[in-house]
C-alpha cells in the first residue's frame, strides 16, 4: 500500500506506532479498518516493542483518518524513558556484550515497562478462558476484540481454540501536561555541576 | 463553621503523606464512605499527576533550574515557591543541597530552633532555606489546596479535619504541628496520635467484627514502623456500660528509626561489597541502589525460596548495557541486616544500648544509637509494667512478679510490616516474653492497610468526634513537671540540687483545665523567665502540685526549657505580678501551660523557646 518513497525513520515510527496501538485499543472502527486492511497485522502487545506494531500506512488512504496528537506518545515514551530507559536500550547495539550483560539491562527495562503499565494503565485480558482452550463465539461477538484466524468459513456461532487471550487497557492515567511544556524533550540532558 | 460535609484525615508523614475522607451523608454508625484523595502533584517538569501519597519532600528549585511555567499546579498557575511531592523527592535525589526532607524529625528536635530558617541543614549560602514548621506548613497547605480543587463544593475549611502526629511527640512539637497547620490556612484541626489512628482504621475496617476479636480485659500493643520513625502505644479494652472501650494507657518515646534506615543499610552493605571488587558507586548510583536494595529486600522477605534477588543498578549515561552494574542480595544479607539486626531476637530485660554523644550540638538528627526494634519495645514494656494498674479490671491481668507488661494482641502499622516474615518475627519475640512468664501468647490484629491506615483513621476519627461510632479514650499520655530549687544549703562546686514540681498530671482530658494549688510565682511584666521542664511517661499517680525529691533516671526525661514572658498590655514594665500556674488540655489534642494573674488575665507559657538571637 504505502507507496511514498519518504519512509518513515525508526524514530517517527514509534509515535505512529503508539498511536496506532492506542487507537486500535481506543477505536473499534479504527481496529476493524487495520483488521480488514491487506498486511496481516500481529496482536498488539501489551508492553508495546516499537517494531511490530502496525503503521497506520496500512490504512485505505480513502477513508477519513483521524490525525493522533503526538503528546500523548511522546509522553508515553518520556515515562518508558524514565522508569525503564527504553531508549537507552533500543539504540544501543547489543554486538560485543555477553548475554548476562544484556539480561542484566533487560531486568531494569522489564521492572521499568511494568511500573510504567501498572501506574498508567488497566491492563485486563480480553478472554479469561485459559489459552489453548475450547471457545464459542456467539452471533454479535465483538470482532474488534476477537479476531478470527485460520479456517474462516461458515457462519457464526464459530468454535475454536483461544491462542491468544487479548489485552484490553480498561484505563488509562497518563499525566497532565502544563501549556508550555515540550513533550519532544522525552529525556533531558543532565550536566552535573 | 457551617455544618461539614465530610471528615477528612491527613497523615502528615515523616515520608509520606495523604489525605482520606468520609462522606458524612453517606455515613451512618460504622458504616462508612470512606475514600482517599488522589493528590496532583508535579512527576517532572510540567508533569502533574494525581497519586495518593504526597512524599514529604520540599525541592528549592534554582530560579534558572526549570521554567515557572513548568511548575504551575491546578491551583498555582504560574508556579511559584517551592515544589512539594514526588518530583522534589526525585529531583532532590540528585541535587540533595536544595531538598527538604525529614521535616518532620525536625520539629521535634529539641536542640534546634523550629521556627529558624535551617533547612536544608547542608545547603550553600544562595539556597533560601526553610524552617522545619515551613516546610510542614507547605505539606499540609499542598493537601489543603489539592482538596479544593477537587472539592469546590466543600471548602477545605468548612469540613472537620484531623491531622496525625506520632503519639512520642512532646507538647511542644504538637503545638509546632497546629501552628503549621493554621499557617497553612487551616480554620480548626485536631490533632491525633498516629498509633491511635491505626487502631482506628483496624476498627473500621472490620465493619463491627472487632468487637468480636477483642474482649474486654486485652491489652493492645500498637507498633508502628514508619519510613524514619518507630512509635509504640498500649491500648486497653475496658468495659462501661455494656460497650468496649478502648483506653489508650501508654506511649513510647520518639524514636528515630525506620524503613528507610533498613534499605539505606543494605545499599551500604552491597556498596562494600561492590568496592572490594573494586567498583565504587557515586551518589546517584548509591540512591538507585537503595531502591534496588528495598525491592530485593521485598522480594526476599515475600518469597522463603529465593536464595539471592539480583540487583541492577542502571548507568547514569545512556549506555545502559555497558554501563550498569549488576549485582545481587543474599537472603543471609537480608536476614543478618534486616531480621536479625532490626529484629533481633532478645530477652524481655534487654535495652537499648545508648553511646554519649560527642560535643554537645548536634548538626544532624538525632538518630537512634541502637538500630533493634525489638530492644527499644522491650524497653517500652518493661517501662510501661504498671501502665494498668490503674484501669478497672486489669488489676488481676498483671501481678508483681511480671518484669514487663503482657499485651495480649499486636497490631502492625507501617509499610516495614508488608513483610510477614518481620510482623511474624516480632510476634514470636513477643511471645517468647510471654512465655517466660507463664503467660497467654498474644495473637496479631489482622487486615490492616498498613500505607494509608493512619490517614483513613484520622478521617475515622473526624467523623466520630461528631458522635458516632466508638472512641478511644486517653488524654495526655505524660505528666510533666518544672525545675525549682530545693531549699538546700548550697554546696560549693555543686548545683543546687532541684525538685520537680507536677503542673500537669497524667491523662487529662481534653478540654480540662486544672490549677496549681499553693504554688504562686512573682514574674516580672516584660522579663522572659525560663524554667526547666520535664516529663514522664510512667508515674501516673502524681498529682498537680506534687513536689518530687527524688526520681529515677528513666522516669523523669528533660525536655527544651519553657519560657514565660508577661507582655506588658495594661501594666508597667518591670511591675512583678503574682502568678499561679494552670494546665489546659485542649480540644484539639495540644497542651498549654498558662499564667493566670489573681485579676485573671492569662498570659501562654510558650514550650518552643526561639534560639537567642533569632
Amino acid at each position: 500500500m504505502s507507496t511514498s518513497n519518504h519512509l518513515p525513520s525508526f524514530w517517527a515510527r514509534i509515535p505512529l506506532a503508539f498511536g496506532a496501538f492506542f487507537k486500535t485499543l481506543g477505536d473499534a472502527e479504527f481496529a476493524a479498518r487495520i483488521q480488514q486492511g491487506p498486511t496481516v497485522a500481529p496482536t498488539a502487545a501489551p508492553v508495546p516493542p516499537p517494531a511490530p506494531v502496525p503503521a497506520p500506512a496500512s490504512v485505505p488512504a480513502a477513508a477519513p483518518l483521524r490525525e493522533a496528537t503526538p503528546d500523548a506518545a511522546l509522553q508515553l515514551l518520556a515515562l518508558l524513558q524514565r522508569e525503564a530507559r527504553l531508549i537507552d536500550f533500543t539504540q544501543e547495539s547489543l554486538a560485543g556484550y555477553a548475554d548476562a550483560d544484556i539480561g542484566a539491562a533487560a531486568r531494569v527495562v522489564h521492572e521499568g515497562c511494568a511500573k510504567v503499565l501498572r501506574e498508567h494503565f488497566t491492563i485486563e485480558p480480553v478472554r479469561s478462558e485459559a489459552e489453548g482452550s475450547r471457545v464459542t463465539l456467539e452471533e454479535g461477538f465483538d470482532a474488534a476484540a476477537v479476531r478470527l484466524t485460520g479456517n474462516v468459513v461458515g457462519k457464526p456461532p464459530f468454535k475454536g481454540a483461544l491462542s491468544h487471550r487479548g489485552w484490553r487497557a480498561t484505563s488509562v492515567r497518563l499525566p497532565k501536561l502544563a501549556e508550555a511544556h515540550d513533550a519532544s524533550i522525552v529525556a533531558p540532558a543532565e550536566v552535573e555541576l | 463553621m457551617s455544618d461539614p460535609k465530610y471528615a477528612i484525615g491527613i497523615d502528615l508523614g515523616t515520608t509520606h503523606s495523604a489525605l482520606s475522607y468520609v462522606n458524612l451523608s453517606g455515613s451512618d454508625g460504622e458504616k462508612t464512605q470512606q475514600s482517599v484523595l488522589a493528590v496532583p502533584q508535579l512527576t517532572g517538569p510540567g508533569t502533574v499527576e494525581d497519586l495518593p501519597l504526597l512524599p514529604s519532600f520540599l525541592y528549592l528549585p534554582h530560579p534558572d533550574e526549570m521554567a515557572a511555567a513548568e511548575l504551575a499546579l491546578p491551583w498555582n498557575a504560574d508556579g511559584a515557591g517551592p515544589v512539594a511531592g514526588e518530583m522534589a523527592r526525585s529531583r532532590g535525589a540528585t541535587t540533595p543541597i536544595r531538598l527538604v526532607s525529614s521535616a518532620k524529625s525536625w520539629l521535634c528536635h529539641p536542640g534546634v530552633d523550629r521556627r529558624a530558617a535551617i533547612l536544608p541543614n547542608d545547603a550553600p549560602e544562595e539556597v533560601t532555606r526553610v524552617s522545619p514548621l515551613e516546610a510542614s506548613t507547605r505539606y499540609l497547605q499542598h493537601l489543603r489546596q489539592a482538596w479544593d480543587s477537587a472539592h469546590p463544593e466543600a471548602p477545605f475549611t468548612q469540613q472537620a479535619v484531623t491531622v496525625t502526629i506520632p503519639a512520642s511527640f512532646d507538647p511542644g512539637a504538637r503545638e509546632l504541628t497546629a501552628e503549621a497547620a493554621r499557617n497553612a490556612g487551616y480554620d480548626a484541626v485536631t490533632l491525633l496520635e498516629e498509633p491511635q489512628a491505626a487502631l482506628y482504621s483496624w476498627i473500621q475496617g472490620s465493619e463491627g467484627r472487632w468487637r468480636k476479636d477483642v474482649k474486654p480485659g486485652d491489652i493492645i500493643l500498637v507498633v508502628d514502623v514508619g519510613g524514619g520513625t518507630s512509635d509504640f502505644s498500649l491500648i486497653a479494652i475496658t468495659e462501661r456500660d455494656g460497650k468496649l472501650e478502648p483506653h489508650r494507657v501508654a506511649v513510647g518515646d520518639h524514636i528515630l528509626l525506620g524503613g528507610d534506615n533498613m534499605d539505606l543499610a543494605l545499599a551500604h552493605l552491597v556498596a562494600r561489597k561492590l568496592a572490594e571488587g573494586g567498583t565504587k558507586l557515586d551518589p546517584w548510583q548509591l540512591r538507585a541502589l537503595t531502591y534496588g536494595c528495598r525491592a530485593a529486600k521485598e522480594n526476599l522477605l515475600a518469597d522463603a525460596s529465593a536464595e539471592s534477588w539480583p540487583i541492577v543498578v542502571p548507568s547514569r549515561g545512556s549506555k545502559l548495557i555497558g554501563g550498569s552494574i549488576r549485582t545481587e542480595l543474599t537472603r543471609a544479607e537480608v536476614t543478618t541486616f534486616i531480621t536479625d539486626g532490626f529484629f533481633p531476637k532478645v530477652e524481655a530485660g534487654a535495652r537499648p544500648a545508648v553511646r554519649t554523644r560527642a560535643g554537645l550540638t548536634q548538626l544532624g538528627l538525632p538518630y537512634a544509637q541502637d538500630a533493634a526494634i525489638t530492644r527499644h519495645l522491650a524497653a517500652f514494656l518493661g517501662r510501661q509494667v504498671g501502665a494498668t494498674a490503674d484501669v478497672p479490671g486489669f488489676a488481676e491481668r498483671q501481678n508483681a512478679d511480671h518484669t514487663f507488661l503482657h499485651p495480649s494482641a499486636v497490631l502492625f502499622n507501617g509499610g516495614v510490616f508488608k513483610s510477614a516474615l518481620l510482623a511474624t518475627r516480632v510476634m514470636d519475640t513477643i511471645n517468647d516474653w510471654l512465655y517466660m512468664e507463664g503467660a497467654e501468647p498474644a495473637r496479631m490484629l489482622g487486615g490492616a492497610d498498613l500505607d494509608l491506615a493512619v490517614a483513613r483513621g484520622a478521617a475515622y476519627y473526624s467523623y466520630v468526634r461528631r458522635g458516632e461510632g466508638v472512641r478511644i479514650r486517653g488524654g495526655t499520655a505524660r505528666s510533666y513537671y518544672v525545675a525549682v530549687e530545693s531549699a538546700m544549703p548550697a554546696i560549693p562546686g555543686m548545683e543546687p540540687p532541684i525538685q520537680a514540681l507536677c503542673v500537669a498530671p497524667f491523662g487529662m482530658e481534653e478540654g480540662s483545665e486544672l490549677e496549681l494549688p499553693g504554688q504562686e510565682f512573682g514574674l516580672v511584666v516584660g522579663e522572659p523567665v525560663h524554667f526547666r521542664f520535664f516529663g514522664s511517661s510512667t508515674r501516673r499517680q502524681d498529682a498537680i502540685g506534687e513536689v518530687l525529691d527524688f526520681w529515677g533516671p528513666e522516669e523523669l526525661i528533660e525536655m527544651n526549657e519553657i519560657q514565660a514572658t508577661l507582655s506588658p498590655e495594661g501594666r508597667q514594665a518591670g511591675d512583678v505580678v503574682q502568678v499561679r500556674l494552670h494546665a489546659r488540655a485542649t480540644e484539639a489534642g495540644t497542651l498549654e501551660l498558662l499564667a493566670v494573674a489573681s485579676d485573671g488575665q492569662r498570659w501562654k507559657v510558650e514550650f518552643d523557646v526561639r534560639a537567642e538571637g533569632q
